[in-house]
C-alpha cells in the first residue's frame, strides 16, 4: 500500500474485496490490476476471494432463479468478511447490490446476509470518489476521450459525473461526449446474441455517435458494453479504439485496446 | 385485434429491413424525449407529483372493488348505464346491442386503446356498421387497415409522403393538383372530410383515459378536439374503457393530469381535457340521449392479485416506448398486437399468456430507461425479468438456451472447477486471437460474430495472474 497517499490521514485503510468480474477475469485481466491500482493508491487492502466467479446475471437476466440464488449465495460468503466489496463494472456491482436483497428476500437465513453485503457493494469509480473521497489522480493520457454511460451504472447506483469528475483530473486527456451517451448499446448480456439483429441496429447507432464524437478513445465502466462496442468498431473500421475507464485512470494502457492486435 | 406476437422475431427482422420505418422512426427519437425533459425539468415538483400519481394508483388498485362499485353507482344515478364486460367477445357484443338498437349505420370514435384490444373496427364493419376514426393518426391508419404503432402516436412509423399518398388515393373528391406536401395541408383536408362524418353519425364511441369513482365521469385527453365532437354529437355516446382506468376523484385527476401530458408530449396539458358525466340533462343545451360505459377486464383482474399488478397502474402516456432504443430500432408492430414498447412487453403476455407473447419481455436490454421516465414508476424490467421467470418455470425457454444455461451455472457454481477451466480455455484463444487481437467468426458464436468481431482475451485469466503475484511471480 503506497504510504504517500494524500488520502491516508483523512480516510481510514479499508479492507477490499475485489469483485472482478466474470468478464474482466477471462477476458480482460489488465482492468482487474487497473481497479487494484487505483483501490491501492486510495489507501484500501486489496483481496481477490478466489470463490467468486459470475454474480449470475445471466442466469437471473434469463428467469433462472435458482441458479442466481446459488450464485447469490456463493458470491455472499466470499464477501462478506470485507469492509467493501468493489466491482470495475456497474451492472455487477448493481446485480449485488439492487438485486441480491431481492432474490433472497424470502430466505429467512440469508436476506440479511444479502443486505450486509449490498449496501457494502459499489462500482469502482463512485466507490473511488464517493466512498474514498478521490477528487483528482495522478494520471496522464494524452488524448480525446469519449464515456459511454453503462445502463445499469448510470440508472441503478447513479454513477454518473463520478467517472468524469476523475477523467477531467487525468492530465492531457479531454472529454468529447458522444450524443445519447445515456443510450443502451445493445449489449444487454445474452439479448445481443438472442436478439442479434435489434442488437446490431443498437450498437450501429451507437458507434456512429462515438465516432461523430471526434475521441480517438472510447471509455466505459462495463466490460460487456466494451466488447460489443468495440466488435462493432472493428467490424466497420471506425479508427477509435476502446479501453475500460479503470485502465486510464490507472494510467495503464500499454497493453493493447480492446480488439487491438498484440504489439510484437 | 389479432395477435402476432408468437412471431416477434421475424416480425422486427421485417421492421429493421424497412427504409421508410427507419426515416420515421429516427423522427421521434429526437422530438418526444427533448420535450419531456424540458416538460419535466420546468415543473419542479415534477419527480414528487410522480410519486403522488404512483401512489393514488397504488390506493385505488388496493380497493378497486369498491371504487368500481361507486363509480358504477354514480354513473347510474346520472342516467347512464354501465355495462361489465369479462372478455373482448362481451364489449364487442355490448357495443354492437347499443349500436343496433339506436339504429346506427355509422359510428365515429374517438382514439381508444381498448377499441383496439377489442378489435372493434372490423367487428362493426362485419356486422354492417361503418366505423369512422376521427383522430388524424387513427384515421391515417384505418385508410391503410394497419393496426396503430404507438399507443398515443398511431401513425408515427408513416412519413409525411406516405401519408399524402393515401390522402390522395382515399379522398378522389379533391383536385389532382392540390398541394398536399405540409402536415397543415394534411390536417385541413382530413378536418374537411371528417366534419361531415361528425354531423352524420349515429353513435360516438370513445376511450376514457381516467374513470372518476366519485361523479361518474369518464375524461379523455385529446389535441384535436375530435374527441369532444364525437361524443357530443351523436345521440348515443359509448365510453369503452378497462376497469383499471378508475380512480377515486378529481383532485387525484388534477393530481395525475399533471405528469399524464409532460410524460407523453412534453405539453403542460394537452389541448382539450374533457369530462363527460352521463346523458344530456333537460337544462342541458347538447349532449348524448344515451350513455354507455362498457367496462372491460379481459384479463386485468388476474393481473391484480399477482406479481404484476404494478402494471395496472400505467396511464398509457407512451413514455416507455419513446424512450426504449429497442422501440426505436423496430418500432411498434414488430410487438404484434395492440400494446407496443416496454408496456406492451409486460402487458401483452398478461392479457393474451406468455406461450403467445413470451418473446417481448425477452426482447429487453433491461437498460431501465423506461422504468427512469415512467410516470407511474412502474418497474418495467422487473416485471419482464418476471415474465422470463414464468417462462423458465414452464419449460418455455428454449431447449439451447436451458442446457446452454444449466452447463455454465454447473460450472459458475463451482469456483475451482470453474476457474482452472476458464484459464485453460483462455490460453487457447488468447493464442488464437494473439496476431488480429480478434475473430471475425467463432464456433458457437454466430449470434455475435454476424455483425461484430469478437475481441481476443488477453490470454491469462485475472485469478491466474493474481495467484502468481501472491506467491511472488509477475504479473
Amino acid at each position: 500500500m503506497p504510504q504517500d497517499s494524500p488520502l491516508e490521514s483523512a480516510y481510514a485503510p479499508a479492507r477490499v474485496g475485489l469483485f472482478v468480474t466474470c468478464l474482466v477475469d477471462a477476458m480482460r485481466p489488465s482492468v482487474g490490476f487497473a481497479a487494484v491500482k487505483l483501490l491501492e493508491d486510495a489507501g484500501c487492502a486489496v483481496e481477490v476471494p478466489r470463490a467468486q466467479t459470475c454474480c449470475g446475471q445471466p442466469a437471473y437476466n434469463s428467469g433462472d432463479r435458482a441458479d442466481s440464488q446459488a450464485l447469490a449465495r456463493q458470491t455472499i460468503e466470499a464477501f462478506e468478511g470485507f469492509d467493501y466489496v468493489v466491482a470495475p463494472s456497474g451492472s455487477c456491482a448493481a446485480m449485488i447490490r439492487e438485486h441480491y436483497p431481492a432474490l433472497l428476500a424470502e430466505d429467512p437465513a440469508w436476506s440479511a446476509r444479502a443486505q450486509h453485503v449490498a449496501a457494502r457493494t459499489y462500482e469502482l469509480t463512485s466507490f473511488l470518489t464517493d466512498v474514498r473521497g478521490v477528487s483528482a489522480l495522478a494520471a496522464r493520457f494524452e488524448g480525446t476521450v469519449t464515456y459511454h454511460d453503462g445502463c445499469s451504472g448510470l440508472r441503478e447506483l447513479g454513477v454518473r459525473e463520478q467517472p468524469r469528475q476523475l477523467l477531467a483530473s487525468v492530465r492531457g486527456l479531454t472529454l468529447n461526449e458522444m450524443r445519447d451517451s445515456d443510450v443502451c448499446c445493445g449489449f444487454g448480456g445474452t439479448f445481443c446474441v438472442k436478439f442479434s439483429d435489434i442488437s446490431n441496429t443498437m450498437v450501429s447507432d451507437k458507434i456512429d455517435g462515438i465516432a461523430k464524437s471526434g475521441a480517438r478513445t472510447l471509455l466505459a465502466g462495463d466490460l460487456g458494453c466494451l466488447l460489443n462496442m468495440a466488435g462493432k468498431l472493428k467490424r466497420t473500421g471506425v479508427p477509435v479504439e476502446a479501453r475500460h475507464v479503470a485502465e486510464v485512470l490507472a494510467e495503464m494502457t500499454d497493453d493493447p485496446a480492446i480488439g487491438e492486435a498484440a504489439k510484437d | 385485434m389479432r395477435s402476432i406476437a408468437h412471431s416477434f422475431k421475424d416480425n422486427a427482422k421485417a421492421a429493421l429491413a424497412d427504409p421508410q420505418l427507419r426515416r420515421a422512426l429516427d423522427n421521434i427519437k429526437t422530438g418526444f424525449i427533448t420535450k419531456r425533459a424540458a416538460a419535466a425539468a420546468r415543473l419542479p415538483e415534477f419527480e414528487a407529483l410522480r410519486d403522488a400519481a404512483r401512489d393514488i394508483k397504488n390506493h385505488t388498485l388496493d380497493h378497486l372493488d369498491l371504487y368500481l362499485e361507486r363509480y358504477a353507482e354514480n354513473v347510474q344515478a346520472g342516467g347512464g348505464h354501465v355495462h361489465w364486460c369479462a372478455t373482448a367477445e362481451d364489449a364487442r357484443a355490448a357495443v354492437l346491442e347499443i349500436c343496433r338498437r339506436a339504429g346506427a349505420k355509422t359510428v365515429t370514435k374517438g382514439k381508444s386503446m381498448i377499441s383496439e384490444e377489442i378489435a372493434l373496427n372490423d367487428y362493426l364493419e362485419a356486422n354492417g356498421i361503418t366505423p369512422v376514426e376521427t383522430d388524424l393518426g387513427e384515421y391515417i391508419i384505418q385508410l391503410r387497415h394497419e393496426p396503430p404503432s404507438h399507443i398515443i402516436a398511431p401513425a408515427v412509423h408513416l412519413t409525411k409522403d406516405a401519408i399524402e399518398a393515401d390522402f390522395r388515393k382515399a379522398h378522389p373528391q379533391f383536385p389532382k393538383d392540390r398541394p398536399l406536401s405540409e402536415p397543415r395541408h394534411l390536417v385541413d383536408e382530413a378536418r374537411q372530410v371528417l366534419r361531415s362524418r361528425f354531423l352524420a353519425a349515429d353513435v360516438g364511441i370513445t376511450g376514457a383515459n381516467f374513470l372518476i369513482a366519485e361523479t361518474g365521469s369518464s375524461v379523455i385527453v385529446t389535441n384535436e378536439g375530435n374527441g369532444d365532437l364525437t361524443q357530443v354529437i351523436p345521440k348515443v355516446h359509448i365510453v369503452v374503457a378497462s376497469l383499471e382506468k378508475v380512480i377515486p376523484n378529481l383532485y387525484d385527476l388534477s393530481t395525475i393530469l399533471r405528469v399524464l401530458a409532460r410524460s407523453a408530449t412534453g405539453q403542460e396539458f394537452t389541448t382539450y381535457t374533457t369530462v363527460s358525466s352521463g346523458p344530456k340533462r333537460p337544462e342541458d343545451p347538447d349532449g348524448p340521449e344515451e350513455y354507455h360505459v362498457i367496462l372491460l377486464d379481459n384479463g386485468r383482474s388476474r393481473m391484480l392479485g399477482g406479481e404484476f399488478r404494478e402494471v395496472l397502474r400505467c396511464i398509457r402516456c407512451g413514455a416507455c416506448m419513446n424512450h426504449c432504443p429497442v422501440y426505436h430500432a423496430i418500432g411498434g408492430h414488430a410487438y404484434g398486437w395492440v400494446y407496443p414498447g416496454p408496456i406492451g412487453a409486460v402487458l401483452t403476455p398478461g392479457l393474451l399468456g406468455v406461450e403467445e407473447a413470451g418473446a417481448l419481455p425477452n426482447a429487453s436490454t433491461f437498460c431501465g430507461r423506461c422504468e427512469s421516465v415512467c410516470p407511474m414508476r412502474i418497474p418495467l424490467p422487473k416485471l419482464m425479468r418476471h415474465w422470463r421467470e414464468r417462462e423458465f418455470e414452464r419449460h418455455l425457454t428454449p431447449a439451447p438456451v436451458r442446457y446452454g444455461l444449466a452447463a455454465w451455472a454447473f460450472l459458475a457454481r463451482r469456483p475451482a472447477l470453474y476457474h482452472w477451466l476458464l484459464g485453460l480455455e483462455m490460453r487457447v484463444l488468447g493464442a488464437l486471437g494473439r496476431r488480429k487481437g480478434r475473430f471475425a467468426w467463432l464456433p458457437f458464436a454466430g449470434g455475435w460474430t454476424r455483425h461484430r468481431d469478437f475481441p481476443a482475451p488477453q490470454g491469462r485469466t485475472f485469478q491466474s495472474l493474481w495467484a502468481e503475484r501472491k506467491t511472488g511471480g509477475a504479473p
